[in-house]
């Protein structure tokens, strides 16, 4: 039931905003969101990012959003709407757009699309995505550091490869700094739900966790974990404000540069297919100020980050050993390549919890 | 046992939305009327519940905004379904899609603010009690209205004329009008008190639960108490069993987790959904087949007169 009214309310969104474009000769980029603008995370930084855009080019081109669409059959109608509506340059914004984007692709090979976080291309759909894994694994630094019990409590969403290997490049540094540190994981099955995130941030503190980490969007965590005078990592979004003496740093999705970088390419008629994933060093994300935290824990957290731009640090550096303690097989050289960090599907060791589904 | 007194803890705050909620619209189906809206006015209650805590200052101030915002919802609902004596089905769902809608727009220039969430009482002494301490003398306000509702609801029902002329109008409107009542005024009451206790359970989301405003903050929850009403078989006292159940088994199914416990989390999360389904089949069965319903629930009335 609930996804039918979502359909008609999109439906209904469709009809406002579309027919609200106008004026000609400039370039039309259009955008599909996930949830709200204002959800304070994912979708908010999204918007962030087509904002600067408007900044930097907005005498060349107009944008048009359409937000909480759903990911499903319903987000085909959405996308090949704003094609109808004109638009050369569409960004699909999350994970369950990539099918419908790629049948809409085929379908208008004269417009070009930019899907986010997903794997499948054609030669008018890019995709992009940003290599988070090394924020986390910054964050694991600083939580064994910080953690005074020893045990990290870690907010899931989904087990999709993206947050395991978060969890895992968490689970690699924190163990770097404690061997014997322990992770107690929680999957919300949910990427957006204040109620149940903050649930699950008070289970794991009730159960001794004193740094708190999460891969859902909401500040909930953020502010249990304060009024229970814990510490935590934000997510996607600065969320200080929500842990003032809380929020040690928060990995923060930059689309910005990006996006300009992709209009002026498609201003330019230089826009082609592309894969891009960025990490700390292309400014795809960038780690917020590192805070509530002992200077030397900050200058060990400033240094990883300066290692990994450098190119000196990779999270996932040889031998990973997996839970069943065989050590995993090493295609990049000295580290995971890229198709084992994107297709994660198991835990490394000392992580004593069973990934669902394995 | 200091986890126990967590679990408890956090498995009342999170029932408390659910039992308000549902306690509401116990008392609008009971009349005969199914608002299928309650999620759209608990979500225009949460906006304008921050939006009234925020501008006053006051948490209290923020409830009565939301229950206001919630009975106005209700009467828009009221005026389709009641007056015009449109499908209330379709009406229901029309009014959750413009509460989405309408608390987006409310809330929008309260996204990211902070208030100072509801305070906890704190009988010195009392509240101190190990274990049973916290849990009975140190809770929001919120809890014992919560409590105090559900008791009146069923006193109201079972205890008085009124209710039991309201139950009359719910199991055949045609009687209860032949015999005089108001039947269309006691029903819109009736869609009233749903909607004053929708948008007071969406205001306690902002003011206590999560102490911030994002849209769609609701996620679903009218829904469950949407079900919660069926599950209870339209009765106050298996209501407080189903929604703390129903709070229970989300709360502990997240402490499985944490603890290890080797059962897919995408199960547990179903859990609370399927003790739903269960519980509906046993009360079915011990009924034989008869339907518990208000005969008249769902039901247009238009007076011949």
């Amino acid at each position: 039931m609930r996804k039918s009214l979502l359909a008609l309310a999109t439906g209904l969104l469709l009809a406002g905003s579309v027919s609200a474009a106008s004026a000609a000769d400039k370039l039309k980029v259009g955008f599909i969101y996930l949830g709200p603008i204002g959800d304070l995370g994912w979708t908010y930084q999204h918007d962030q990012g087509r904002l600067a855009l408007v900044k930097e080019l907005g005498d060349k081109i107009e944008t048009t959003y359409l937000e909480n669409v759903p990911e499903g059959p319903d987000a085909e109608r959405s996308i090949e709407q704003l094609v109808r509506a004109g638009n050369k340059l569409i960004f699909t914004t999350s994970f369950g757009y990539m099918d419908p984007t790629l049948k809409v692709a085929k379908k208008y090979p004269n417009v070009h699309f930019e899907h986010a976080t997903g794997y499948k291309r054609n030669p008018n759909m890019s995709t992009y995505s940003a290599r988070w894994y090394q924020g986390r694994y910054i964050q694991g630094l600083i939580a064994a550091k910080m953690s005074k019990s020893g045990v990290l409590g870690y907010i899931g969403s989904f087990p999709i490869p993206e947050v395991v290997s978060g969890i895992n490049a968490t689970m690699l540094a924190a163990q770097s700094i404690n061997p014997n540190i322990k992770v107690k994981i929680i999957w919300a099955n949910t990427w957006f739900d204040p109620g149940k995130e903050a649930d699950a941030a008070k289970a794991l503190i009730d159960q001794g966790a004193d740094v708190i980490m999460q891969h859902t969007d909401s500040p909930a965590p953020m502010q249990i974990a304060s009024e229970r005078g814990k510490l935590a990592f934000g997510q996607d979004s600065e969320m200080i404000k929500f842990g003032p003496k809380t929020q040690l740093t928060s990995i923060l999705d930059t689309w910005g540069p990006y996006y300009i970088e992709r209009v002026k390419a498609e201003l330019a008629g230089t826009w082609k297919s592309e894969d891009s994933w960025g990490g700390l060093d292309s400014h795809m994300f960038a780690m917020a100020p590192y805070t509530n935290m002992p200077d030397e824990v900050k200058k060990m957290a400033e240094d990883a980050q300066a290692a990994i731009i450098a190119g000196k640090l990779h999270p996932f550096k040889c031998p990973i050993v997996g839970q069943d303690g065989k050590p995993v097989e090493c295609k990049g050289g000295d580290h995971l390549d890229d198709g084992q960090i994107l297709g994660m599907n198991f835990y490394v060791k000392g992580i004593d919890d069973k990934l669902p589904g394995k | 046992m200091e986890l126990v007194e967590a679990i408890i803890l956090s498995v009342l705050a999170a029932s408390t939305p659910l039992l308000i909620a549902a306690t509401g619209e116990l008392v609008t189906e009971r009349s005969g009327v199914l608002n299928l809206g309650v999620e759209g006015m608990m979500i225009v209650g949460a906006a304008c519940g921050f939006a009234g805590a925020w501008l006053s200052g006051s948490v209290f101030i923020g409830a009565l905004f939301g229950i206001v915002a919630g009975v106005l919802m209700s009467l828009v609902f009221a005026l389709m379904a009641l007056g015009l004596a449109v499908n209330q089905v379709a009406t229901g769902l029309a009014l959750t899609i413009l509460g989405v809608g309408l608390s987006g727009l409310i809330g929008a220039g309260f996204v990211g603010e902070r208030i100072t969430p509801a305070v906890h009482l704190h009988i010195p002494g009392a509240t101190d009690i190990p274990l049973i301490g916290r849990v009975l003398f140190g809770e929001d306000g919120f809890v014992y209205v919560s409590i105090a509702l559900v008791v009146g609801v069923w006193w109201f029902l079972y205890r008085t004329r009124a209710g039991l002329i309201l139950r009359a109008c719910g199991d055949n409107h045609a009687s209860a009008h032949a015999l005089g009542y108001p039947v269309l005024r006691i029903r819109t009451f009736a869609v009233m008190f749903g909607g004053a206790c929708a948008g007071l359970a969406g205001a306690y989301l902002p003011l206590a639960y999560t102490p911030f405003f994002v849209p769609g903050m609701t996620a679903g929850r009218g829904w469950i108490a949407l079900a919660l009403v069926v599950f209870s078989s339209w009765r106050p006292g298996r209501l407080v069993l189903g929604a703390y159940l129903f709070g229970a088994v989300t709360i502990l199914q997240l402490h499985a987790q944490g603890w290890g416990v080797g059962i897919p989390s995408q199960f547990m999360s179903a859990l609370p959904y399927l003790a739903t389904v269960v519980v509906l089949v046993l009360i079915s069965r011990e009924r034989s087949g008869g339907s518990t319903a208000p005969a008249a629930l769902g039901t247009v009335f238009v007076p011949d007169c």
